[in-house]
């Protein structure tokens, strides 16, 4: 076990490394000089140059990328071209919108899928399993920025029960806050839950035909107890991959979910930082995102080695 | 039956949009590059079956031609995941443990790692956004989900003694994964397939909807919604078709996948 947890964790370095690299890459190729966007077309050559020094734009490629990296790793996110102020406040304050979504979001996804799938499988093929699967059906259909539109012509503007739009802030309580996000996080776990709903169905049902279920029956457990027993924890392993792949869905999907809703967070900011040309806003999301995703994946990776000791004994 | 029937429809559902991009080349009911702003935002009526929009467009045409659209840009970016996610996962699966699988695994992780909508977003604004960047930026993002199933699915077949079998028999690797291993993980990649289709199609919708997609005066589905939501109590039917012509095309395509897998997969049919 310790030799799997070394050999994913250097792997976790090298992934985080590489994907440093790209987005600072990526970032570098964005045409546009950062001092002159904020200075307009009538700077002096002489504040455009302090501001380059100021900003740090002035060190080679190579500089600049460890002087980014190493203020990432103490918690330095670099300073905001537009705003003037500094981006790890700015991130912490979206996170607060972000963060709580996309985990809202998860848990209704979670609540929804693991039920109704597991009733599905248990009645394969009935009316019941059939009812699930149309409405999974629809569930992965739906654009969720559509679905989001219509639930704020009807629940929004039409019955006044949920706010159209914006976010009412944590300070005020947990209520409004909440009260807010829900739209937007039903929305995203949408098509999430049924997407989860289908895997957790066909993951039990794959594993309901194996010859061990059948020995478990012969030998006197009920339908309930072999499902418990042998059947759910088998399962589990295509529905955490699936969990894991979420995240990262939960994450991006909310850039358009927060347009919908003029949400203040994080995927707002990284467009909003675009279209400003705000380069150091963008790389440090854009890397705190992909940082996020990669941990997870990590997590979901370890998670197998715990629900499958086949995985643990790599030969 | 419940096969055959979602095959069916799924298939009208299909063949319906197709069938709407194609005439959409030769005829629409008005042509969707003229502007009559006097008639804007009319509601469904005989003239105009779906009703207009802000600048008096007919919005079924505007449907017919968005149609062309999230179909090319969705099937292209499936075509790029299958055909390098499916190899890539079949080879890492093969290699299990060695440094191929790892490698790969990797450099799968990676790009997974990446939240493909911002990524998508970043890509557009370096190279400037237009149906193709989202294409290559929908695609990318397919290769890890197929590789990822393709392995996963491919690891435990490999575990089963009739793989021993043929091991034994003295196949090699490759010949395994493409006689033994394949066959019995394509239900799967339909499956997928068929998700990875409707998500290439609400992402173009996604992409196009934060105007990063086809550009204008292109119609596309998802700026046709953007548009509408301003509007959106004053004139519904500008967000409801629209957004309705997405979710039946993503059904419809999702249903014959469901219906395909359960008419070619033998084991299947004998279970029901």
């Amino acid at each position: 076990m310790l030799r799997y947890l070394i050999k994913r964790a250097t792997s976790l370095l090298v992934a985080l490394v590489v994907a440093s690299a790209v987005i600072f890459a990526l970032v570098e190729v964005v045409p546009g000089d950062p001092a002159s966007f904020m200075l307009g077309i009538n700077a002096q050559e002489d504040t455009l140059a302090a501001l380059r020094a100021e900003l740090g734009l002035n060190g080679s490629l190579l500089e600049r990328y460890f002087s980014w990296i190493g203020g990432m790793v103490r918690g330095d996110f670099g300073t905001s071209y537009t705003y003037r102020t500094d981006v790890a406040g700015m991130v912490a304050d979206r996170l607060q919108v972000s963060l709580p979504l996309a985990l809202y979001a998860l848990a209704l996804s979670m609540a929804i899928a693991f039920p109704a799938g597991i009733w599905a499988a248990a009645r394969r093929g009935r009316a019941g399993d059939l009812g699930v699967m149309a409405a999974t059906q629809l569930g992965v259909a739906v654009p969720n920025f559509w679905f989001a539109m219509l639930m704020v012509l009807v629940f929004a503007i039409q019955l006044r029960w949920f706010p159209a739009g914006g976010f009412a802030g944590w300070d005020k309580g947990l209520l409004p806050g909440l009260k807010s996000l829900t739209l937007p996080a039903i929305a995203l776990a949408l098509p999430q839950a049924a997407i989860l709903t289908r895997v957790m169905r066909s993951a039990l049902i794959d594993v309901l035909s194996e010859d061990y279920i059948r020995t478990a029956r012969a030998k006197g457990l009920s339908k309930g107890q072999v499902l418990r027993r042998h059947a759910l924890r088998n399962a589990m392993i295509p529905v955490l991959t699936i969990i894991g792949m979420q995240f990262s869905f939960l994450l991006a999907g909310a850039i358009i979910i927060e347009n919908v809703f003029f949400l203040p967070g994080l995927g707002r900011l990284v467009f909003q930082s675009i279209s400003a040309r705000d380069l150091i806003v963008v790389e440090s999301v854009v890397m705190l995102l992909v940082f996020a995703v990669i941990v997870v994946n990590f997590a979901v990776d370890l998670a197998y080695a715990l629900v499958d000791p086949r995985l643990r004994s790599r030969e | 039956m419940r096969g055959r029937l979602s095959l069916w429809l799924g298939l009208v559902l299909t063949l319906t949009f197709v069938m709407a991009a194609a005439v959409s080349f030769l005829w629409v009911p008005q042509d969707v590059t003229q502007l009559a702003i006097t008639n804007k935002m009319k509601p469904p009526s005989g003239g105009h079956l779906l009703g207009t929009d802000h600048f008096g467009r007919d919005i079924l045409s505007m449907i017919m031609v968005g149609a062309r659209t999230s179909i090319a840009v969705a099937l292209v970016a499936v075509g790029i995941g299958m055909g390098l996610g499916v190899p890539l996962g079949l080879t890492a699966a093969a290699h299990r443990g060695g440094w191929l699988d790892e490698i790969i695994m990797r450099g799968n992780d990676l790009v997974f790692a990446f939240p493909s909508l911002i990524i998508a977003i970043l890509i557009t604004a370096v190279f400037g956004p237009s149906a193709l960047n989202a294409i290559i930026a929908i695609g990318i993002f397919n290769i890890p989900v197929f590789a990822r199933v393709t392995r996963g699915a491919a690891l435990s077949l490999w575990t089963r003694d009739w793989i021993m079998a043929a091991r034994v028999a003295g196949k090699g690797r490759a010949r395994i994964s493409l006689e033994h291993i394949l066959p019995n993980v394509t239900n799967l990649l339909i499956v997928q397939g068929t998700i990875q289709f409707s998500l290439g199609i609400l992402a173009e919708a996604g992409l196009s909807y934060v105007g990063l997609g086809a550009q204008p005066p292109l119609p596309s589905w998802g700026r046709m919604l953007a548009d509408s939501q301003t509007m959106i109590s004053l004139a519904p039917h500008m967000a409801i078709f629209p957004g309705l012509a997405i979710l039946l095309t993503v059904l419809g395509l999702n249903l014959m996948g469901d219906g395909l897998r359960d008419w070619l997969d033998p084991r299947l049919r004998r279970a029901r």
